[in-house]
């Protein structure tokens, strides 16, 4: 398949079951709820040394949020229930309750509950007052700046993890405008974040390593500076490949997003640079769900 | 199906206890075993058709015309459905009930949704004393849903109240919130002398500077964030709670009772 003179790849992405919960943060302005979003979803790149992936997902418009202030939905993913909700906790302690103005709600109503302000709590040392709301239960934690907010329970559900594509182009610079121009697009899709670094990887990675201590290690097949010393899958004129990683709540969710980004990428073309777009995946061995890039783009 | 009708054709002199008369219990019934049900008044039983006019089939819609102040229990432990009143309740209306919803076009009398659990009540008129109160003796008092009263409260409203929101358009009597343990009471009109009267965790939401005990302490004037998600949760209430002048968030913020836990809050629209 040629998409505008980018050669899409019969291959697929392979991604694996994970389970995901997402928080509402406000706060005075977008400013400050993006600060506190950003802190929260810092150091979220992979759950091979983070503990979890996470990620922004959209800012959302005061009509949209519980207290009708500008806030940022933000998502998190992680292997496991119990991962995440520690994940969780840790990360709103630290980043959230600590962020002046911020406050804290739920951004998934059904699901199993976990913990969000509900451990929060006790660093009212007692002065904490509860209400509940429709329902809902807040917490109203006294802090230095007036009242930290935050609902006591979020929504944990299951979800995708390690939807990808690469991106392989003529240059570095190119590659990079190439995978700017998908993540644009990608960041419109809700359910979905790309935990790396603005979206995009330059490290990806394979299962493995001459060293015991690694469990992953460069992904050398798509390595351009080894294309002479190993078994590369780079024609000669690649001389970068960046890759783009999706979490989603679904697999339409992984599917609509990378479409839309690989989509972004094929508009500008072989004439941008743009040669080849391909993916990760273990043989099929790694995980359940599997993004054929052919059937995507069709 | 319409609303299952009970019309009075009489005022009798005792006091009715109308506490079989709620959806959950009439729903299995046909008409003639409504009609067989007997109501205690004073020392003697009556047969429900002796009292009242019965139309309609739809027992998760009771309606009950021409009622009157002696007409207690309405709603005992409702679960579910609706009872719409025309006219004014006795004492203990929306007692322990669990869900569903009350109505009351006119007044009601003392202990109005007294330990309840759940649901929603509306009285358009006054209510007496211990709006939402636990009996006496008792240590609980209403524990979650939401009360709305369009005219005046009694004294004492959600003694010992547990959860939930008390909504008063009008005034209320003295020692409103006392004893709370927890939960909303919030005053668009003026409140009695003692408000919080030895309440221990709560909110009293006043529109108006109360008269407050020497154990209440100021704690300043603040912008509260949970303000908006409340007033947000009366939007579909049919009360001036739900208009949008009514939103504020900026209060002064009294807490006490320092003779008791000292855990609750007076806030006062500022």
């Amino acid at each position: 398949m040629i998409i505008n003179g980018v050669n899409i790849d019969a291959t697929f992405a392979e991604a694996f079951p994970m389970k995901a919960t997402r928080a509402i943060i406000t706060a005075q302005n977008e400013k400050w709820a993006m600060i506190s979003a950003q802190a929260m979803t810092g150091f979220a790149t992979s759950v091979i040394a983070c503990g979890c992936e996470g990620g922004i997902e959209r800012v959302l418009d005061a009509s949209e949020t519980p207290d009708g202030r500008p806030g940022v939905s933000i998502m998190i993913f992680a292997m496991g229930g119990k991962g995440l909700a520690k994940q969780l906790e840790t990360r709103a302690g630290q980043c959230v309750l600590t962020s002046p103005t911020s406050a804290l709600f739920a951004g998934i109503d059904g699901g199993t509950r976990i913990a969000l302000g509900k451990n929060l709590r006790y660093f009212g040392d007692g002065f904490q007052i509860a209400k509940v709301i429709s329902g809902k239960r807040y917490w109203r934690i006294p802090v230095m700046d007036g009242e930290f907010l935050a609902e006591a329970t979020t929504g944990q559900v299951d979800a995708i993890g390690g939807g990808n594509f690469l991106v392989l182009a003529e240059s570095q610079p190119q590659a990079l405008a190439a995978c700017e121009a998908a993540i644009e697009e990608m960041r419109k899709i809700p359910n979905v974040i790309m935990p790396f670094p603005g979206g995009v990887v330059r490290s990806g990675s394979k299962v493995g390593s001459k060293y015991k201590a690694l469990n992953a290690s460069t992904n050398d097949a798509f390595c351009p500076t080894l294309k002479g010393m190993t078994r590369t899958d780079l024609s000669p004129e690649i001389e970068s490949v960046m890759e783009i990683v999706i979490d989603g709540l679904t697999k339409e969710d992984i599917a609509k997003a990378m479409r839309v980004g690989i989509q972004a990428v094929c508009d500008l073309g072989a004439n941008n640079g743009v040669k080849r777009i391909s993916a990760g995946n273990y043989g099929g061995k790694l995980g359940p769900f599997h993004f054929h890039l052919q059937e995507i783009m069709a | 199906m319409s609303a299952l009708t009970f019309t009075l054709k009489y005022r009798p002199d005792q006091r009715v206890d109308m506490s079989p008369l709620v959806c959950h219990h009439l729903q299995d019934l046909a008409l003639p075993d409504i009609a067989a049900l007997t109501l205690q008044s004073g020392k003697c039983k009556l047969r429900v058709d002796e009292l009242f006019t019965i139309t309609g089939s739809d027992a998760q819609t009771i309606v009950i015309k021409n009622s009157f102040a002696k007409l207690d229990f309405i709603g005992k432990e409702l679960q579910g459905g609706s009872i719409t009143v025309e006219g004014d309740t006795g004492a203990y209306l929306g007692f322990g009930m669990k869900s569903g919803e009350i109505k009351v076009s006119g007044n009601a009398g003392l202990y109005a949704a007294c330990e309840m659990k759940n649901g929603y009540l509306e009285v358009a008129g006054n209510v007496g004393d211990f709006l939402g109160a636990a009996l006496p003796g008792n240590k609980m008092g209403m524990k979650g849903g939401v009360i709305l009263v369009k005219g005046d409260a009694g004294e004492r409203v959600g003694d010992h109240m547990r959860r939930g929101s008390i909504l008063i358009e009008g005034n209320a009597g003295d020692y409103c919130g006392s004893r709370m343990t927890a939960g909303t009471i919030a005053v668009m009109g003026k409140t009695g002398r003692y408000p919080g009267y030895a309440m221990r965790r709560g909110t009293l939401l006043l529109w108006n500077q109360p008269q407050l005990s020497a154990s209440f302490n100021d704690c300043g004037a603040h912008t509260l964030a949970f303000l908006p998600i409340l007033f947000a949760s009366f939007n579909k209430l049919n009360s001036r709670f739900a208009a949008e002048t009514a939103v504020f968030n900026r209060v002064q913020r009294y807490a006490g009772d320092m003779s008791e836990m000292g855990r609750g809050e007076v806030l006062v629209k500022l």
